[in-house]
């Protein structure tokens, strides 16, 4: 079990910024420092990419038509496989109901750990990507594509994903619940990603489809933490 | 509102209008039936087979209609806590998913002899199969916890976060090229159906509807009668378990 990291209490209540960044670099430091944890889930992603090769055959010509569906595809289902760690350990060890009764708003805890969440279980989803459109073969003109598309999309996943782990937290099944809730949600980010892809190979440009999912993206930003939070307080409630 | 917040008056008030609104449910359908059966003209491209459209479209609008009232339901539980609130949305979620899946399936019995396909992945079919999936994980979230008002009070934020579907389904014909057909009712030019097509649509849209409400009131007051029962049989298993326990004394605990 490891032990939590020690927090230097100020006198008075610390000001929204100084409050985001101790929550994420807590946050932080715990997926730091259990390491496995996020890194399994990058080994989910590897692995599944890999089977299909497997599945539909070797041949190149087919593995480069469906390579950006698939990336993208297995990017959804191992964020999905991540988002457990966003919230439900803090609320097994009741840690979460202490952050939701300190002085900063819920709402900006709980943005500080999606940022957390991110950084360790999102970005590298889309640094490893273009590793991965490698050996499915995709075309080289796709790879500049892929990764801003799933640096704008891995984001809308975290937030958007959030929702969904602050809604099954106590539920019976959450992991599957999780996926039956989130999975139509994550439906747009997932054609515009694979989309932007495909319209940079095909020459027409990306611009259109990664647009729209930073807007996507902007509109999460502050309406996922809401949802999250009000969800968060009925768990505890 | 909070009139009818009292379950009893809720029962009282519904058992004096569900006899009417089933007649008239009946009577709207049947008549709505025959008109698009017999009455209402074939179309001049698509022949008799165009009579799908008298079903599958007023299910598609209620399909949307009932996620709207499970919405806002919804939001008068969170922010009013009104009582019903959370009955009403509940027991609006399967009707609604049925009647997704009636749009669905008539939609795609219509698909295969207009466009050659089952199904196609078009922006306003993959909107109307995302709004199926929104509804079962509603159900699947508010069946998901041992605690009933946890359930209605997850189930009930989520249902305000899928709202941003129905504006997409409403204008996905406009804003992708869709192979399904543009909007001819609900249009700021006003409709381009012809009328003697109009009309059965709207009897049948009536139709529906009424029967949507007969159907959401019965199930709401199957539902509190259901709590009822629950509750009693709490209580009987509480005093069985106190007697079973022995003899107590004055402050409760066994002696």
């Amino acid at each position: 079990m490891v032990e939590p990291p020690s927090m230097h209490l100020p006198a008075s209540s610390p000001s929204l910024g100084r409050a985001f960044c101790l929550v994420a670099g807590r946050d932080l430091r715990l997926s730091l420092r259990q390491g496995g944890d996020a890194a399994m889930v990058l080994a989910f992603f590897i692995l599944a990419v890999i089977l299909f090769p497997f599945g539909v055959g070797p041949e190149p010509a087919v593995l480069a038509r469906i390579g950006s569906g698939v990336i993208w595809v297995t990017a959804l289902l191992s964020a999905l496989l991540s988002l457990d760690r966003l919230f439900l350990t803090d609320f097994e060890d009741g840690s979460l109901e202490a952050l939701a009764l300190a002085p900063a708003p819920l709402e900006l805890v709980v943005l500080a750990k999606i940022l957390a969440h991110w950084l360790v279980s999102g970005l590298p989803l889309a640094i490893l990507a273009p590793l991965l459109a490698l050996i499915l073969g995709v075309d080289a003109a796709g790879y500049p594509a892929l990764v801003a598309a799933m640096a704008l999309g891995t984001p809308s996943l975290s937030l958007i994903g959030a929702i969904g782990a602050a809604l099954s937290l106590g539920a019976r099944r959450s992991g599957v619940l999780l996926s039956l809730l989130v999975l139509p949600l994550y439906i747009p980010v997932l054609i515009l990603g694979a989309g932007a892809v495909e319209a940079a190979i095909s020459g027409l440009g990306a611009r259109p489809h990664l647009l729209i999912l930073a807007a996507i993206a902007a509109a999460a930003l502050p309406l996922a933490p809401l949802a999250a939070a009000a969800a968060i307080r009925q768990a505890l409630a | 509102m909070h009139r009818f917040a009292n379950p009893t008056r809720f029962m009282r008030a519904s058992a004096l209008v569900l006899p009417w609104l089933a007649v008239a449910t009946a009577l709207l359908l049947g008549a709505g039936l025959l008109l698009a059966l017999f009455v209402a003209p074939p179309d001049y491209q698509q022949g008799e087979s165009v009579r799908i459209m008298y079903v599958h479209v007023p299910a598609a609008w209620l399909a949307s209609a009932a996620y709207l009232s499970l919405a806002v339901a919804s939001a008068i539980a969170l922010i009013w806590r009104h009582p019903l609130a959370d009955i009403a949305a509940q027991e609006a979620a399967p009707i609604g998913a049925v009647f997704t899946a009636i749009c669905l399936l008539s939609g795609s019995l219509w698909g295969k002899p207009m466009w050659g396909a089952w199904w196609v992945w078009d922006a306003r079919l993959t909107s109307m199969l995302v709004l199926f999936f929104l509804y079962l994980g509603y159900i699947a979230l508010v069946n998901a916890f041992d605690d009933e008002e946890r359930g209605a009070r997850a189930g009930a934020i989520l249902a305000l976060v899928g709202v941003v579907d129905l504006p997409i389904i409403k204008f996905s014909v406009d804003w992708w090229n869709t192979l399904h057909q543009p909007a001819s009712v609900f249009r700021l030019g006003g409709p381009t159906i012809a009328v003697s097509m109009l009309a059965p649509l709207l009897v049948m849209a009536l139709g529906f509807t009424l029967f949507f409400a007969t159907v959401l009131l019965l199930r709401m007051r199957a539902a509190i009668l259901a709590r009822k029962l629950r509750a009693l049989r709490r209580a009987e298993a509480e005093a069985a378990g106190r007697f079973a326990a022995g003899p107590r004394d004055a402050a409760g605990s066994v002696l």
